[in-house]
């Protein structure tokens, strides 16, 4: 039992907080509204007197305590060192355990689950996706046709026609190869920004890596747990973890910065008391973001000039959620003829924090149009940064901005620097 | 019920459904702000006024349904000023936050009160410009609530706090009525200074709904020091040998030996655990007087025994300074809950307040780490406890009390710069006398009649005068 399970166990992270109010000063949802209950210190009192019973679970104090980002930029801030996250996350849980999920949420916590499902609608999709998304050729991205629960100014990449999986054997050897990985693709690569899968598995080749992708790995499972529904979510790591226990590797790799959360911290806690918990434990040791293990296996250093200039977005599950803000950067500037160019601010949210997007759209864009700002005032051609998930965001806002999107990985500057190419933001295959 | 519905469909034809809150859930992120262990009171509502006619026309409706009102900043306050302690309207001033005014040839900048201190401070910086005053919430604190409390800072030695600073308002009147006072001439001595008034009146006498502030050059070079002490007496001849030899330094801030060990045992700032006080001294303006004057402060240092580091550079600086900077948080998260007091005492007073904790520390058997603004007196008494632990609560009030009155007789006051609000008005008679405190509450009945101006704070709850 963790406090995913049992609000009572953060009730000392919320009496820790002063109520100082430090958290104003960086979190992005405050500085669009500077509402109380949008920061940190705001949620915290609530969730403390809901813990108490003072307030009773009600449809608006779940909506408040969804208005958040997770972006961790107060937990950073911080005085007393309150984990904001825990605290908000098991709230949320503890909310869904009195009051269930809506029922929106429950058909699609349902689908995400049973891989197959989830699997043939998206590969049934892909057929049918130009019925829903008009394709604009002149960015490789999509706008919705209709509002089908997404704005219709969005820009979306396109389901990718052939997935990860189909792309790749199960395992791919190099000609004598040192190390061997497991990767786990997540839904982003697999589905849509397969560039981004393929540059894992070429680049970890290159530096004599062997790769292997189990056919059975599916969605994370994260974004049932930040919605609260914590059985699913445990479901869903379990099944993951079974699928890996049957391979034999030496690091877990991912190039996701929530799917890598999810192996390194909440797995070992949805799992834990649990047959499989010191499993999850052992493997959340073994899990390594890309950039963590390009720099641990002292990567291969491209001989090839790449003459491009670009800035580097911190998504905040790797900066914050993980540490890691300085492998990427320096896998950056290792490349000869790449110019790395800070932006201000480089590891505030850009706004996307998953479904918040879906659900809070005119709010995810007014905290990513200050995240395209500091892009813009780079002048650097190209966005680089180390999860699918903010990719799709900045692509969305570039697009809308009038920029040109090129978002790309870590690992796709590094792929074309190996191969003596131009990069190019998803030119082949994605669409 | 009924007058309250009326009263609250009456504020929303003036504010819009999205500027008033009334649903609880927000109305419970009201109901606090930074200061511990203070009751909570949900306000009835919470209006967010964005010009100075819908604060004026808000007034009128709370004076015709004698609603009571308290103004809001970022909700940054230590002495729970911003608590409501009834049924009343919180006014937030946060959606207020536009710099009216940038007046590079007289050295001014006229604010509405929701501008952050830091983002005024962004704007002025380009023009080579600094509005002094830099509370430790700088970057959350507005414009507002640090006039209404008159904060400090760190630099408050040499630079003063806010009321230093203030030279005009804008104020609105219970009854919503608006006035001007001061301007932006450096000499303006016509009629009461009505400006200090409501500096630090904590909004019990009126509402500021635009402040003109003085602004300064910034210093061209600064230069930080570090002094370990073996012995409190060192640190403490030291602080008054540095003025006695004509300098004033930017800042001399103190760290006593129990916040020493919570900073090493939190962030390791390489201080040793053993010394009894460790000073942090910042001399600022012309390069030629940076140099001389560090010159004398370092020596002044070492007359004392005490083992100083100088920052060359930036780099060396913000190292100097992690150790103070570390001394909130390093005790904030030894205990759930942080008691920062600000009681304030003469310079020369300084090693005799110190003494004083540490035995008030033992007798009330309360963790107190003492740091904070030597320099002007005013030391930071950080009390760490938990609030949910009545027996140890009991202790720590009895602690806060004798803190308090030993300030008051070694010839010191209640606030250096957080201000009286709930926390202290109890002690307001050890300071004013009886006749002190009957003047503030003449005043307030003058000007508050029906006593709906953040009532109970500051002078006390007063009865309602037709």
């Amino acid at each position: 039992m963790g406090y995913l399970e049992d609000l009572k166990l953060v009730e000392e992270e919320m009496a820790k907080c002063m109520k100082c109010g430090n958290c104003q000063a960086v979190c992005p949802l405050y500085k669009e509204t500077l509402r109380e209950a949008a920061v940190a210190r705001g949620k915290i009192q609530l969730a403390y007197a809901y813990l108490r019973g003072e307030i009773l679970a009600t449809h608006s104090l779940a909506e408040k305590l969804l208005f958040c980002l997770t972006c961790m930029a107060c937990v950073a801030n911080c005085p007393s060192g309150v984990r904001v996250d825990a605290v908000i996350l098991a709230a949320r849980a503890a909310m869904v355990r009195e009051k269930g999920l809506p029922w929106l949420k429950r058909v699609i916590f349902q689908g995400l689950k049973r891989p197959w499902l989830f699997d043939t609608a998206l590969k049934t999709g892909r057929h049918f996706q130009s019925l829903a998304l008009r394709y604009r050729p002149e960015i490789q991205r999509c706008n919705p046709r209709f509002p089908i629960g997404l704005e219709l100014r969005r820009v979306l990449p396109p389901l990718a026609k052939r997935t990860l999986k189909e792309e790749f054997p199960e395992v791919i050897r190099p000609v004598k190869p040192g190390a061997r990985v497991a990767f786990f693709t997540g839904c982003l690569e697999n589905y849509i920004y397969t560039d981004i899968g393929r540059a894992v598995v070429n680049v970890l080749l290159a530096n004599d890596v062997e790769v292997v992708i189990p056919r059975d790995q599916h969605c994370c499972g994260i974004p049932t747990l930040v919605h609260g529904d914590i059985p699913t979510a445990r479901e869903m790591a379990a099944s993951n973890l079974q699928t890996f226990q049957g391979y034999k590797f030496d690091y877990l790799v991912v190039a996701c910065a929530t799917c890598g959360e999810a192996w390194k911290h909440f797995y070992p806690q949805l799992l834990e008391g649990a047959p499989q918990g010191e499993a999850a434990r052992a493997l959340a040791g073994r899990t390594r973001d890309i950039n963590e293990l390009l720099m641990q296996i002292d990567f291969r250093q491209p001989a090839a000039a790449l003459p491009l200039q670009v800035t580097y977005h911190d998504p905040c599950h790797l900066v914050r959620g993980q540490g890691i803000s300085s492998d990427p950067r320096q896998i950056l500037r290792a490349i000869p003829g790449v110019e790395l160019v800070e932006m201000k601010n480089a590891d505030r949210c850009c706004g996307s924090a998953g479904s918040f997007s879906l659900t809070n759209y005119d709010m995810s864009m007014q905290v990513q149009a200050r995240k395209v700002a500091a892009i813009r005032d780079t002048g650097a051609g190209t966005v680089v940064t180390s999860c699918p998930a903010c990719r799709m965001q900045l692509e969305d806002g570039l697009a809308q901005a009038g920029l040109a999107p090129r978002v790309v990985h870590v690992v796709q500057v590094l792929e074309q620097a190996y191969a003596g190419q131009e990069v190019g933001s998803g030119r082949r295959e994605v669409g | 019920m009924a007058a309250q519905e009326d009263f609250l469909r009456e504020l929303q034809a003036i504010l819009s459904r999205e500027r008033l809150l009334t649903e609880p859930e927000e109305r419970w992120c009201y109901a606090f702000d930074a200061a511990a262990a203070q009751p909570k009171h949900l306000p009835l509502a919470v209006a967010l006024p964005q010009s100075t006619e819908e604060v004026a026309r808000i007034m009128q409706v709370a004076t015709r349904y004698r609603v009571p009102v308290y103004p809001r900043g970022a909700g940054t306050n230590l002495s729970g000023g911003v608590i409501p302690r009834e049924d009343g309207l919180v006014i937030s001033f946060v959606e207020m936050n536009k710099i009216l005014d940038l007046d590079i040839a007289n050295l001014t900048a006229t604010v509405q009160p929701g501008v952050v201190i830091q983002e005024l401070n962004d704007a002025v910086a380009p023009h080579g410009l600094i509005y002094p005053p830099d509370p430790g919430s700088v970057t959350t604190a507005t414009m507002g609530g640090s006039v209404a409390e008159s904060s400090g800072g760190l630099r408050g030695l040499k630079y003063g706090v806010t009321k230093d600073y203030v030279m005009g308002l804008e104020v609105v009147l219970a009854d919503g009525t608006v006035f001007h006072c001061g301007g932006k001439t450096v000499k303006n001595v016509s009629g009461y200074d009505l400006v200090k008034l409501f500096c630090g009146s904590e909004g019990t006498l009126g509402i500021m709904t635009a402040i003109t502030v003085r602004l300064i050059p910034a210093p061209e070079a600064r230069r930080s020091m570090l002094a370990i002490f073996d012995r409190l007496e060192g640190a403490a001849r030291t602080i008054n040998g540095i003025v006695a030899h004509k300098v004033i330094p930017a800042t001399m801030e103190i760290m006593d030996n129990v916040t020493i060990r919570t900073v090493e045992a939190y962030c390791q700032a390489g201080l040793p655990i053993e010394a009894a006080a460790v000073l942090l001294l910042e001399v600022d303006g012309i390069p030629a007087v940076v140099e001389k004057e560090a010159a004398i402060v370092e020596q002044v240092c070492r007359e004392n025994g005490g083992r100083v580091q100088i920052a060359r550079d930036d780099a060396e600086r913000e190292n100097l300074w992690t150790a103070r900077r570390a001394a909130l948080p390093a005790c904030a998260r030894l205990r759930p809950t942080t008691v920062l007091e600000d009681a304030t005492v003469p310079r020369s007073k300084i090693p005799e307040m110190l003494l004083a904790l540490d035995r008030i520390a033992q007798k009330y058997n309360v963790t107190v780490a003492t740091y904070g603004h030597a320099g002007d007196g005013n030391l930071h008494p950080t009390i760490t406890c938990d609030e949910r632990d009545g027996a140890e609560m009991e202790r720590v009030h009895r602690a806060v009390d004798e803190i308090f009155h030993t300030a008051i007789e070694l010839g010191g006051t209640l606030s250096g710069e957080h201000g009286i609000g709930v926390a202290k008005q109890k002690y307001m008679e050890l300071e004013f006398g009886a006749s002190g405190v009957a003047v503030m509450q003449r005043i307030k009945q003058a000007l508050d009649p029906l006593g709906i101006l953040n009532p109970g704070k500051l002078v006390g709850p007063l009865p309602a005068k037709e």
